[in-house]
């Protein structure tokens, strides 16, 4: 039989047997913490990509089915010795799956999905119909009857978003305070922008006191990684190649705060060579901040921080975010257990996959509480909205927010 | 013969609509465990969650004669979670609960899949651990370890699985659930735990195991030396155990290893050494303090590079990380390996290195070396390419001289991984035919229809289970005696 895999994004065979079944990854697997059977670990999903290519498996609905519930967070890469690129196989999977077209309805929902979230335009009408739709009491109307019942990605999404903020758009430039250290460009993002544009404008000006002129292009769109995850690797080329397009080649750095775009960014370079120096430049926010001089006031206030895993996993940012964290006055970081265990948000997963992502939430949600914290800290918007989901549905006390956002209220408190 | 479909409706009820699995991608992924170079699909894989789902399966494969193979979270070196004669393999992953935990009484009751070195993060913050730490503790499941009887680098001190284990409840092929041993170490009659641990799942199905557990020590200190080459660290190990020190781990590792490690988990081994010394001393404070002092010093005398103790938790955690994930990074250097765990009498521990090079070099294969020195315990990986037959043919046979010249030496051919498929035609090298035999008609007792992990631990045999006569093996030309 020969193999399965025949696009020009499938997994090469060399990559796959970098694998050598030793199994280490297996714990840190979140859908093997939720599921315990070998075809939902990064072991046994790399197995199966590997008897497709070599032709022992066919692509079949069965297949999918185990390559969707992946998270892509990526935990395997962390825990693995011998450096298997989990990522870029499960990507290059899942091109090969939408070229061979199983599971019909799961591609559907994601097609639907797709079309508004990396779609800063649509993501924001979509948000303004919300907004009218809550306004009018419709949502209690909808949420009594059984509609999303029926819809259950629907009812996920609908669930996931507390309040949706008015916009709030960021001048093309923030010039640099005080001493200047160079320029920096910075992803406002789409799920950011709509949904936290305080955590893009706390960056702005973070970065700016650090001493970058900030550098916002008007135009940029979105950075292309739910594609990447979906396996639509041409849309994802055509969007890093956009992306490239609108900032200038000149900055120092590219900042996001978003952890899934920074990994996605930083990963530019294996999929068009041509935005390579895009990746070589992209760091997340913490990163920049590290080795800035901010005044801080005292936060006193117990924070748990959660470890995104595009942060930790994608672009093993860890520390940084901590040490900043740690250097506000009063601030007590407090262990949460599983921090750099995905909370289920994954992207679009939990929209997809309510059942494997609520699992996972729960956890979190109970390691929260078992740390004690006040304050949830996490580099992500897809982290944040999950979480915050999870603590508003079992009346849990607590704030979530972005790391920039405490840092910025400990410089407001130094003044 | 793949099984009815009564049977398979039978065990749905059993175990419930997520506890099968029959899809063809499930058969697929648990057709091997670590050493994926023996592979067999089982029928169907079922994933109970209680001792009663398990002795129900148990007896229902007894009724209709179906092969039963256990499998913990598949890590296991010799081909002994894969199911060559197809049936039914029970995964143990979803028992994985810490059943007591009785601190006074210094034990712990868990079930078989719960994760070793979870067993010790459940109890490290109040001062206690489990000892036996086979290198995938991360990983394995204590029900494997049981079964297979693992070590580990602290076993040079503490012992092996079967010295921590004080009772167990199974499931036996004959469908009957029994305790044998129990919280109490002394008890009258027969140690059938003792017997039970070891057994590969042949005797029946582990459905919980209480285990010892230890006080952590008060002081715990790591020692990196390197040497210019395998011999001259040999020699300082047996310069360290004959100067009466017990180090609670003393594990080797040589270049080509040393190599891999440092690109996988940063360990930052010395480059260029040819052979590294990870020992571990814990104890009460003042004896750690000067032991390792000794040890140094022996290092040095015995021509070591470089001697440096690690100066925090974190840098010993990333030496033993190293250590610990050394089978993993073996991945850089070549995509599939043999690897054997035979022993040799500590004192042999230079004689066999050098009889290991020349093997490497007449079968033109490479082989890496990480082993538990301190008990001659060897971890050579022989490096090969599956892509390419005849490398493989290579790499067997150099397997072969080598298991051959360890037993010529007065050692075994399995330290800690067990025997499994990969070993059991290895057996009559070192036990004659009334040891054998003996061990058949005791593994009847256990499971008189020979259901449960068939062709594994034991070779191969007339079907009666008596009158084993296999040919006494000829030394090859050329093997070291």
């Amino acid at each position: 039989m020969p193999g399965a895999f025949t696009g020009p994004d499938a997994p090469d065979l060399d990559a796959l047997r970098t694998c050598v079944h030793c199994g280490i990854c297996v714990p840190q697997c979140p859908t093997y913490r939720v599921l315990g059977q070998e075809m939902d670990t990064p072991r046994g999903r790399v197995y199966l990509m590997r008897a497709a290519a070599e032709g022992r498996a066919a692509l079949t609905e069965g297949f999918a089915r185990h390559l969707d519930l992946c998270l892509g967070c990526r935990a395997c890469e962390t825990a693995c010795p011998s450096g298997v690129r989990f990522g870029e196989l499960l990507e290059g999977t899942r091109a090969e799956l939408r070229r061979a077209g199983p599971s019909r309805r799961h591609r559907l929902l994601e097609a639907l999905v797709l079309a508004v979230f990396p779609e800063p335009a649509r993501l924001g009408a979509a948000l303004g119909l919300l907004r009218a739709y809550r306004r009018s009491g419709l949502q209690r109307a909808v949420r009594a009857s059984r509609v999303l019942r029926l819809l259950p990605g629907l009812a996920a999404m609908d669930a996931l978003l507390g309040d949706v903020p008015p916009a709030a758009p960021l001048p093309e430039l923030i010039p640099a305070r005080g001493r200047g250290r160079g320029r920096v460009g910075l992803l406002t993002g789409c799920v950011q922008r709509h949904l936290y544009p305080g955590v893009n404008r706390d960056t702005a000006r973070l970065l700016a006191l650090a001493g970058w002129d900030v550098v916002v292009p008007r135009a940029q769109g979105c950075c292309g990684a739910l594609e990447l995850h979906a396996g639509r690797t041409a849309a994802f080329r055509d969007r890093a190649r956009r992306l490239a397009a609108v900032f200038p080649e000149d900055l120092d750095f590219v900042v996001t705060n978003a952890a899934g775009c920074g990994a996605a960014m930083k990963e530019y370079g294996e999929w068009a060579p041509e935005t390579a120096w895009l990746a070589a430049r992209t760091r997340d926010v913490t990163q920049v901040l590290a080795e800035a001089e901010l005044p801080l006031g005292p936060l006193p206030a117990a924070v748990a921080y959660h470890d995104a895993c595009h942060l930790a996993h994608g672009q093993r940012v860890r520390q940084e975010p901590r040490a900043l964290l740690a250097r506000i006055p009063g601030l007590r970081l407090v262990e949460l257990a599983d921090s750099d265990l995905c909370c289920g948000s994954a992207g679009v997963y939990n929209i997809m996959e309510p059942e494997v992502a609520g699992r996972l939430l729960e956890w979190k949600v109970r390691r929260i509480v078992e740390s004690g914290a006040r304050i949830v800290a996490a580099g992500n918007p897809g982290c944040l909205l999950q979480i915050a989901r999870g603590c508003r549905e079992r009346g849990v006390d607590v704030e979530i927010v972005h790391p920039v956002e405490l840092l910025a209220r400990a410089v407001d408190r130094a003044r | 013969m793949p099984l009815t479909r009564a049977v398979v409706e039978e065990l749905a009820r059993i175990l419930g609509p997520d506890g099968l699995i029959h899809s063809a991608e499930g058969r697929l992924v648990y057709e091997c465990d670590m050493h994926a170079f023996y592979k067999g699909a089982p029928d169907v894989v079922a994933l109970p969650s209680d001792a009663a789902q398990v002795q129900a399966i148990v007896r229902l494969c007894r009724r209709e004669g179906v092969p039963v193979v256990p499998r913990g979270s598949g890590t296991g070196l010799i081909g002994g979670a894969m199911a060559p004669a197809g049936g039914v393999m029970v995964g143990t992953n979803r028992m994985d609960r810490i059943l007591e935990l009785d601190l006074v009484n210094r034990c712990a009751t868990v079930e078989p899949g719960l994760i070793n070195l979870w067993l010790t993060r459940a109890v490290q913050d109040r001062g206690w651990f489990f000892a036996p730490d086979p290198s995938s503790q991360m990983v394995s499941s204590i029900g494997g370890n049981v079964g297979t009887n693992a070590g580990g680098p602290h076993c040079l001190k503490y012992g092996i699985t079967v010295n921590h284990v004080l009772g167990l409840e199974l499931v036996t092929g004959a469908g009957e659930l029994v305790r044998l041993g129990g919280k109490v170490a002394e008890r009258p009659g027969y140690d059938l735990t003792g017997v039970a641990v070891g057994s590969e799942g042949t005797f029946g199905l582990v459905t919980a195991v209480t285990v010892r557990l230890l006080h952590v020590a008060e002081a715990v200190k790591t020692v990196l030396a390197s040497f210019p080459d395998i011999e001259a660290a040999s020699e300082a190990v047996s310069a360290i155990i004959a100067a009466g020190i017990i180090p609670a781990a003393l594990e080797m590792l040589d270049d080509i290893m040393i190599r891999a490690i440092n690109e996988g988990s940063g360990a930052d081994y010395p480059k260029g050494a040819g052979a590294v010394l990870l020992i571990e001393l814990d104890g009460p404070a003042a004896e750690v303090e000067a032991q390792a002092a000794r040890c140094a010093a022996i290092c040095w005398e015995r021509g070591a590079l470089e001697v440096r103790v690690a100066r925090d938790e974190a840098e010993r955690a990333l030496l033993w990380k190293g250590r610990k994930e050394a089978a993993g990074a073996v991945g850089r250097l070549a995509p599939t390996y043999l690897l054997q765990d035979a022993v040799v009498p500590r004192s042999k521990l230079p004689a066999i290195m050098r009889e290991l090079v020349a093997i490497g070099a007449r079968h033109r294969v490479q082989i890496a070396n990480v082993f538990h020195a301190g008990d001659g315990n060897l971890h050579p990986l022989i490096l090969y390419d599956d892509r390419n037959p005849e490398e493989l043919e290579r790499a067997k046979a150099a397997n072969e001289e080598l298991l051959r010249a360890c037993i010529a030496m007065g050692g075994t051919v399995s330290g800690e991984h067990g025997i499994g498929l990969d070993k059991a035609k290895n057996l009559p090298l070192e036990y004659a035919d009334a040891d054998l035999n003996f061990m058949y008609r005791l593994r009847g007792v256990f499971d008189p229809q020979r259901l449960m992990n068939p062709q594994k631990l034991l070779p191969s045999h007339p079907a009666c289970g008596e009158g084993f006569r296999p040919a006494r093996p000829r030394l090859p030309d050329g093997a070291w005696i």
